[in-house]
């Protein structure tokens, strides 16, 4: 390895790093940011050859060196939160600046006994057994070079830990902002996410930042949901624009349990999105949704994997994006159904609405089916807008513009209308609103329907 | 004299450049229907498109004026604020956009036009109530997608249902009541003879006689290979019923 080698700024920073990091005294997670470290120096970052990468070159990232980013809650107010805040939310809510907790802009309420949420650096030293039984034992950091990379450098993340049969009704709201330097900084955010037997919980991930500097947000969130627990999970990726933002949600299902999540990419310029489930034993039903709006010069990369690797389980996926100017998406979806994973059901659908020529989305889903008694389906599209569509609102008085910015928002409200948090819900449609051009007549016409 | 509601002079349109009308006349004032009838692939719905605005029916040749002004200078939006509505032989599935909402905004759009005042939700509300129990649809129907699953009756009915929220001034109906059976062939003829006022005119295409046993027009026209070949009354809907469009269509390829 060379000192031009993009891994060495790594593997020099690692030998320091690991020596201040959380849990630094305990041997197994030592062990285990070494080894996620040496896989990462042994793997390096993923290149277009790889079939995973093909579509999305991560070289703005290897060329740059990133600084962990230091602490900066000094310079955030909490006007600064309150602008990326949903009105009216009420629930739980950790805010990390720049990757560390910050007390002053969290709140957690009352909540029923022995449910946790906190940091994963307390949760270390509360509950150690815990946190090592399910750290990094989902998501694979052997195939996913970035979740190596954090699994190594994480500093800070939540906690969750919901116990068997509890519910916590109230949503949890996990906001990570980041308030870029003078020169490029990392956050290697890492949450683990306990919902234990019949337990109860929605788990709602922000991300956000401003200004014009560099900044890369690289976080892992692992999920375990029990047997015939409910589990509703929502990532909302407000980037600023020039931000890298890598991320992978590994998702493990117990029986008869209920999954849905909703990840939302709205922001950020280089993006990729994992999400990772795997449902380890029957009954259990997932709604994986996602909603993509790429502009500009960004770049949004979605792939999905479901492994339905036990029968009489459930899966249905919609990925819907809308891309504009220079914009540019990747949806790969996979769905495994393994050899004995009978009667398995399972919907992948993707559809893309192109606003501008220039626009390019790479759609490609997919099924590996390893069982004979299954119902797959997958569907995806690319296409313009509909011109019937647009003459018809015309043809009862609706202007162009108007027309073209309510069918924008149409397609849209599939996957907008399926949030379940209310004002999450709302924040998400007045974002949307807020880039379409006739914003005001779109917003009458549709906002009794948000 | 008032200028008639809509006067169509020699109109010739194309389709991409598919020539489709091939100089069509028709003249129909206030207060009147027009019943025009003819084989598929005639023209019917190019010419009502024509109407409305669609672009990429191009207009080659001729000219077409509503209550005096140039129809075919102005935006198909602009149409509609001044009155001409096109109930699609087709209606269009929207969804995501909400039914009622949908209408709401189209209607507070063409009351801004006319400098009227705006709609709040509860008077939108009160207003279409009596319209869907007129039209026998549910309540639910307001909840739903623009058009989104609705069956084939229902598009028609929601036309029909725009039609009376919007209340315009020249009526285009293609093909409102294919499609239907007798009982909503019924409720639709009821709502568009309800619109019947001395100040409006309702051009009505279609292919079978039996709607015209519920709404008389006063003039019925032949409409084959893009042109109209006979005018008429009501008594020449029964004689197509009778004798098909054979006649015209060989009188068609003589000219
Ligand atoms: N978008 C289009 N592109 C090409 N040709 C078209 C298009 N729309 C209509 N046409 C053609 O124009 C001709 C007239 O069609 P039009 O729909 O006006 O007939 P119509 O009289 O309404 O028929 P029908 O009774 O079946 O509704 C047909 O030959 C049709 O194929
Ligand atoms: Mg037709």
């Amino acid at each position: 390895m060379t000192d031009a080698d993009p891994r060495q700024a790594y593997v020099d920073d690692f030998s320091k790093f690991e020596r201040e990091a959380p849990g630094a005294d305990l041997p197994w997670l030592r062990d285990l940011r070494r080894s996620a470290m040496a896989r990462f120096r042994d793997r390096g970052f993923p290149t277009l050859k790889e079939e995973e990468w093909k579509y999305t070159s991560v070289a703005p990232i290897a060329r740059t060196t990133f600084r962990r980013a230091p602490a900066a809650s000094d310079g955030v107010a909490r006007e600064d939160v309150e602008r990326i805040a949903f009105h009216g939310f009420r629930g739980h809510q950790l805010v990390f600046v720049n990757g560390r907790l910050d007390p002053h802009l969290s709140g957690v309420g009352a909540l029923p006994e022995g449910v946790q949420i906190r940091r994963l650096e307390e949760a270390l030293e509360g509950d150690p057994a815990l946190v090592e039984r399910h750290l990094a034992r989902h998501a694979a950091f052997d195939r996913q070079p970035f979740a190596a990379l954090n699994t190594a450098f994480w500093e800070d993340g939540a906690f969750v830990h919901v116990p068997k049969g509890v519910a916590v009704p109230e949503p949890i709201h996990l906001v990570f902002l980041s308030k870029p330097q003078h020169e490029p900084t990392v956050v290697h955010a890492r949450n683990l996410i306990l919902i234990d037997e019949g337990a109860v919980a929605i788990v709602v991930e922000s991300y956000a930042g401003w200004g014009d500097g560099l900044y890369f947000t690289n976080p892992v969130t692992e999920v375990v949901v029990g047997d015939e627990a409910v589990f509703n999970h929502y990532k909302l990726q407000r980037e600023s624009e020039k931000a890298f933002h890598i991320g992978v949600l590994q998702i493990l299902q117990g029986r008869a349990s209920n999954v849905t999540d909703n990840s939302l990419a709205l922001g950020g310029g280089l993006v990729r999105n994992d999400v990772n489930t795997w449902f380890a034993d029957e009954g259990g039903e997932l709604n994986l949704d996602g909603l993509y709006v790429v502009g500009g010069r960004q770049h949004v990369d979605n792939h999905t994997r479901i492994d339905h690797a036990k029968p009489h389980c459930t899966s249905f996926e919609l990925y819907k994006g809308i891309l504009d100017g220079h914009g540019r998406a990747v949806f790969y979806g996979n769905i495994v159904v393994h050899k004995d994973a009978q009667k398995t059901n399972a919907m992948q659908t993707n559809k893309n609405l192109l606003l501008s020529r220039d626009a390019l989305v790479d759609s490609i889903p997919g099924l590996q089916i390893l069982a004979n008694d299954v119902k797959c389906r997958h569907g995806s599209s690319i296409g313009h807008m509909d011109e019937e569509q647009v003459f018809y609102l015309r043809s009862r008085g609706l202007d162009e513009e108007t027309a073209r910015s309510l069918l924008t928002y149409g397609f849209a409200a599939e996957v907008v209308n399926r949030v379940r948090v209310l004002p999450l819900r709302a924040a998400l449609g007045a974002w949307i609103l807020s880039r379409l051009p006739a914003s005001a007549a779109v917003s009458d016409a549709v906002r009794e329907g948000l | 004299m008032a200028a008639p509601m809509l006067e169509i002079r020699d109109v010739h349109a194309s389709v991409g450049d598919k020539p489709i009308l091939k100089g069509v006349d028709l003249v129909a004032n206030a207060g009147e229907v027009h019943a025009i009838m003819g084989p598929n692939g005639s023209g019917k719905s190019t010419l009502a498109n024509v109407l409305a605005g669609r672009p990429n029916f191009t207009v080659t040749q001729g000219q077409v004026h509503y209550m005096g002004r140039n129809l075919l200078a102005m935006k198909p939006e602009d149409r509609a604020r001044e009155g001409v509505f096109m109930a699609f032989q087709y209606p269009v599935e929207i969804p995501g956009v909400n039914n009622a909402y949908f209408l709401k905004s189209a209607l507070n759009a063409m009351r801004r036009y006319r400098g009227e005042e705006e709609l709040d939700a509860i008077e939108f509300l009160s207003l279409i109530e009596e319209k869907l129990k007129l039209l026998g649809l549910d309540e639910s129907f307001t909840k739903r997608g623009l058009n989104e699953g609705f069956s084939g009756g229902e598009k028609k009915r929601n036309e029909i249902f725009q039609l009376l929220v919007l209340q315009p001034k020249l009526a285009i109906l293609d093909e409102t009541d294919s499609g239907l059976d007798i009982d909503a062939l019924k409720i639709v003829a009821n709502g568009v003879n309800m619109m019947r006022s001395p100040e409006r005119t309702t051009l009505l295409v279609t292919h079978y006689q039996r709607i015209l046993n519920y709404i008389q027009p006063d003039v019925v026209h032949v409409l084959v290979d893009g042109r109209i070949v006979k005018s008429g009354g009501n008594e020449l809907a029964h004689e197509l019923e009778k004798h098909g469009y054979a006649q015209f269509e060989a009188a068609a390829k003589v000219a």
